[in-house]
């Protein structure tokens, strides 16, 4: 059994999935599971918490933290670890949990294994692997030298996590010292698009160059805003405008592990196929029956999609009435 | 300003990987290597910083083998102006990198700005540029879209999930990793191509930047291919039943939805 620390992301006073797959996760794997709770005003979360199997909730509160920034999180995550000689520490790897977790490393001189798909603890000890390559190959990595063990873990990737009413977490307040900050988070301009990220949702609704324009991927928004998906693009319609590269779903886009994508229109270059074959259920729908991305499909439609998705849509509809 | 720019050399995103012949690395036979796509964004800012500013110079590093000289000669023929390599194995992690970067840096004139990009498209960690940062004690902003260098700190825009927008402000010497959409970086003319190869590239050990084996805090200890997939199922009939019957299989057979 390992003391395991989580770094818990909320965002307007909501917590993460990514982060209740990990505390989840690492309770059921019967470690004594820790969570640190930055923010400002943030201390009703720890119930919640404690149901998905927190222990401990290191609540740290300030004005300072009610925007996340990586020199305030990376310092005070590195004083609790230390504090608490924690054997391994585990983030999300999420914007959020990618920009601080490199600089907590570093502080600690240890090593970080990022972006991670599968964990196995080992008394105190942890083995992960993780895609290489935007997923062309999958490495197990080893850590060398003493712990803490630390790792950033692809949403999605540790199954959903399962509350139990009930359980309660003892909650600890911090003594902060937030002094001498170098960066300072002015604003955050929230995205407007009302959808999850592509990184995060559990269905990824992908068009390519094939829709021909931007305003054909309100399709394809249709059937996201149906099953509450994400909507992604092949780097092809990034590249010819259609979509903000933000949603380019590939080796020089995002890499994501949905539990369905469906890929409208894509052929399936191999740095497409990188950034989106570990979905567990692919979906590929194209003109082309000698397209590649039928190769990693589990599910194929060889017809023309601007029929197809429409009729798609309708069918999720009645699907989700029921 | 003194400004340096980190990049790396990773193998073309059309290569097809294959593993070596005891699965600990891949084959690098025959593999094309290129700079780091994120890396051309952090040059181009770079380059764009300096000619704002006269008297300034950009100095490019790259830490690894002897081949990664290649990519430093890239951003030479971009425009940079002096180069360092800095000799690692092959095997480094992101922690040997980042020493090695810091160290180097170190040991130049006060630097102003580090750019990177927000990660290599090799091994996607996203990890090294914020090591080079915590080494030199310097801030970091990530992912960053857009930048305002004032006198005394930069204001940079980040992107971080769902097309949100950050507005972050850093003080100097602060490293900057790039996100696509930065800029448009330049492509090299044939007569700065020339006149690269006859730039400097400095060259450094480990030992002269205060790196050595046992700064390598993570390994590989195996590579594998991911499995190949079954063949799916082709669903036929007009588009309505084809619709229809996915859906059914999604809802029954895959319980995905």
């Amino acid at each position: 059994m390992a003391k395991v620390f989580i770094i818990a992301e909320q965002r307007d006073g909501r917590l993460k999935k990514a982060t209740l797959e990990l505390v989840s996760y690492s309770s059921t794997q019967g470690n004594e599971t820790h969570v640190i709770l930055l923010g400002d005003n943030v201390a009703g979360l720890a119930g919640e918490l404690g149901q998905y199997g927190a222990k401990v909730v290191h609540l740290a509160q300030a004005p300072e933290l009610k925007l996340y920034s990586a020199e305030a999180t990376s310092r005070v995550v590195t004083e609790v670890v230390r504090a608490h000689a924690a054997d391994i520490v585990l983030a999300s790897h999420t914007p959020t949990g990618r920009d601080f977790m490199p600089r907590v490393a570093g502080r600690l001189g240890v090593g970080l294994a990022s972006d991670c798909t599968q964990l196995t603890f080992q008394g105190t000890d942890l083995q992960v692997r993780r895609p290489v390559y935007a997923g062309k190959a999958l490495a197990e990595v080893e850590f060398v030298g003493p712990g803490p063990r630390l790792a950033t873990v692809r949403a999605n990737s540790l199954g959903a996590p399962k509350p139990e009413p009930g359980r309660t977490a003892e909650v600890v307040n911090l003594t902060l010292n937030l002094s001498g900050l170098k960066t300072r988070v002015l604003e955050v301009a929230q995205g407007n698009t009302g959808r999850p990220d592509v990184t995060e949702a559990s269905i990824v609704v992908s068009g390519g160059r094939s829709l021909k324009n931007a305003e054909n991927f309100k399709m394809l928004e249709e059937v996201a805003d149906v099953l509450g998906a994400a909507v992604g693009a092949s780097r092809a319609a990034v590249d010819a405008g259609y979509r903000p590269h933000r949603d380019q779903v590939g080796q020089t886009g995002k890499v994501v592990s949905p539990t369905l994508y469906v890929a409208c229109g894509i052929s399936g270059a191999i740095q497409h196929l990188a950034g989106m074959r570990t979905s567990k259920v692919i979906v590929a729908i194209n003109s082309d029956p000698e397209a590649p991305i039928f190769q990693v499909a589990d599910y194929g439609i060889v017809g023309d999609l601007f029929q197809v998705v429409p009729a798609l849509a309708q069918e999720f509809k009645k699907v989700k009435e029921h | 300003m003194n400004i340096t720019v980190c990049i790396k050399q990773v193998p073309d995103t059309e290569t097809r990987i294959k593993l070596n012949a005891d699965s600990t690395w891949i084959d690098t036979t025959g593999i094309k290597w290129i700079v780091s796509s994120y890396d051309e964004f952090a040059i181009e800012e770079a380059l764009r910083l300096r000619d704002k500013n006269p008297g300034s110079t950009v100095t490019v590093l790259s830490a690894g083998p002897l081949r990664v000289v290649d990519a430093i000669r890239n951003a030479l023929a971009m425009g940079a102006d002096n180069g360092i390599h800095i000799e690692l194995p092959e095997s480094a992690d992101n922690n040997m990198a980042a020493k090695a970067l810091a160290g180097a840096l170190k040991k130049e004139a006060k630097v102003d700005v580090v750019f990177t990009g927000k990660e290599a498209i090799d091994d996607g960690a996203a990890q090294t540029s914020q090591l080079i940062a915590e080494y030199l004690d310097f801030p970091h902003v990530t992912v960053v879209l857009g930048a305002e260098y004032g006198p005394e700190s930069i204001k940079c825009r980040r992107e971080v999930e769902g097309g949100a927008i950050e507005v972050v402000e850093a003080q100097y010497p602060v490293l900057i990793a790039a996100q696509k959409g930065l800029n448009e970086p330049r492509y090299a003319s044939l007569p700065n191509i020339m006149k690269a190869k006859k730039k400097e590239v400095k060259v450094l050990k480990m030992a002269d930047v205060g790196v050595s084996e046992s700064d390598q805090k993570i390994r590989i200890k195996s590579l594998q291919l991911p499995p190949p997939k079954q063949a799916g199922k082709k669903i036929a009939g007009d588009a309505a039943t084809q619709a229809q019957e996915l859906v059914r299989l999604l809802h029954e057979e895959a319980k995905v939805v």
